[in-house]
């Protein structure tokens, strides 16, 4: 797989997701070749800190997605608290309003399946730890659209149930520790 | 690659494009131009609801049958809202814009894309607090008349109440939110002399015009779900409705940062997305 098949990386991580995700981003080369666009399920308000501790760790820019906002390749947008964060087919942010997903807003699914029809064959979907449901039908549509669909090992993860319903929902996912997920993120977007 | 699915997910695409204009040239209802991505969410919804398997079909439906037309509207309009929603950006309408808004005899106050009233509610609750309530009158607006209806009635289940209160006491509120409610017909039933000088009107932001001038326009997470050139519409219509000095209170995610209108104003509350309108 070359950089110049892939257009973006989403990934989506709930319970445990800070220690999973200060593994992943600060890996990432200051000059990586896509944009990471990036859900976490966190108590509304909470989200800025998120940025800043990321920000202080990683290389890539590191920000918080505000509507219309261009998605730029070696960027980090986290998706703000109470707002479900959707990618729209000219490569700009849209926020939306609309009722939780699982109880969550925002919503892994709603970024996955609106990034799978942004950039069809071209998205990277990364599903982490979490102790729910959400992320597993976003990570099918991904592979529905032709997208590379990596999930990380419940056995090596804080907490199973999110990983363990993506793998259930997308066969076909490539099941890997953090330190493979990493490798295969390097490889999808290193120039 | 599967060609297959590749043209599958253009096919949905057309569909979408023509169902939409099927709801404005037979209702007049122009979602022709929202954001793609949460619109063709929201039809989804709306279609797996109906139990459709195809766009088309649902677009059949629409063009034969009003009752399927307005439920798909419904859906289509989202209603998510809360008192004092983002309770620091009503703490920045009192603590800042208010002592502005004090200098003026009389106000005319702008709630575009109002949904069921809960903004409404927290800014008569507010003006009251304030000592402007006497000479303020209220503008209303939304798309969706079921919360138009709503907002002119002002009750709420009680199971949101907590919520609110909570909203009420961070925004700075000066007494208690149950002061201004009674409970019955089983919810919180909010005083009517709040809604005595509001206005309540079906007005689009898409093909509607400016109908007065206003010192304050609130529209909050209602641009969002609109591209880029209709929020450029929407923010002109904002430009030409306030008075010079006047303020624009946006979402708390929103900004004019990428508007073509953005020189006409200047950022008041950088925070909290308030900002006025430039008085050259
Ligand atoms: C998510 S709600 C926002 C409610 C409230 N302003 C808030 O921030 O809590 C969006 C509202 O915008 C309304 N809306 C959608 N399109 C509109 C349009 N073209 N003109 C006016 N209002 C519109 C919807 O009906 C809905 O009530």
């Amino acid at each position: 797989m070359s950089a110049a098949e892939h257009r973006a990386v989403a990934i989506g991580a709930s319970a445990g997701a800070i220690q999973a995700l200060l593994q992943i981003l600060p890996a990432l080369p200051e000059d990586y070749a896509l944009p990471v666009l990036v859900v976490v399920h966190v108590p509304p308000g909470r989200r800025s800190e998120l940025t800043t501790l990321f920000a202080a760790k990683c290389r890539v820019h590191v920000c918080e997605g505000e509507d219309k906002q261009p998605i730029e390749p070696g960027t980090v947008t986290f998706a703000p608290p109470d707002y479900h964060m959707l990618v729209e087919p000219g490569g700009t942010i849209s926020l939306s309003a609309d009722e939780p997903v699982y109880f969550s807003r925002p919503s892994i699914d709603v970024l996955f399946e609106s990034a799978a029809d942004a950039y069809g064959p071209g998205l990277v979907g990364v599903v982490l730890t979490g102790a729910n449901e959400d992320g597993a039908r976003g990570l099918r549509a991904v592979a529905e659209a032709g997208g590379v669909t990596l999930v990380q090992d419940p056995a090596t993860a804080y907490a199973r149930a999110m990983p363990q319903a993506a793998v259930a929902a997308c066969r076909k996912a490539t099941v890997l520790a953090l330190g493979g997920i990493v490798e295969a993120l390097l490889a999808a977007g290193t120039r | 690659m599967n060609d297959g699915g590749m043209d599958s997910e253009k096919i949905e695409d057309i569909e979408i494009r023509l169902l939409l204009e099927a709801l404005y040239r037979r209702y007049h209802y122009d979602f022709r131009n929202y954001a793609q991505a949460s619109i063709k969410r929201r039809l989804r919804q709306a279609r797996e609801r109906q139990g459709i398997k195809t766009f088309s079909a649902l677009q059949d439906r629409i063009l034969h049958d009003p009752a399927v037309a307005a439920r798909v509207v419904r859906f289509l309009t989202v209603q998510v809202s809360d008192f004092f929603r983002d309770p620091s950006y009503f703490k920045a309408i009192r603590e800042k814009v208010v002592p502005h808004l004090k200098t003026y005899p009389s106000l005319k106050i702008w709630i575009a894309g109002c949904s069921a009233g809960e903004e409404l509610h927290s800014f008569a609750i507010l003006f009251r607090e304030e000592g402007l309530e006497d000479r303020t009158l209220f503008y209303a607006t939304d798309i969706n008349q079921e919360a138009l209806d709503a907002a002119a009635r002002g009750i709420y289940p009680l199971d949101r109440i907590a919520a609110f209160t909570e909203n009420y006491r961070l925004a700075g509120g000066k007494a208690s939110l149950s002061d201004y409610y009674t409970t019955g017909y089983g919810g919180a039933v909010f005083d009517k002399t709040l809604r005595e000088r509001v206005v309540f009107s079906d007005h689009s932001l898409v093909t509607d015009a400016v109908f007065s001038e206003m010192q304050l326009i609130s529209c909050r997470n209602v641009m969002i779900y609109f591209d880029k050139p209709l929020q450029d519409r929407a923010v002109g219509l904002f430009r030409d409705s306030l008075a010079r000095g006047g303020f624009l209170g946006l979402g708390s995610k929103e900004s004019l940062r990428f508007s073509e209108h953005a020189e006409a104003f200047s950022e008041f509350v950088r925070e909290e997305k308030i900002y006025q309108r430039r008085k050259v």
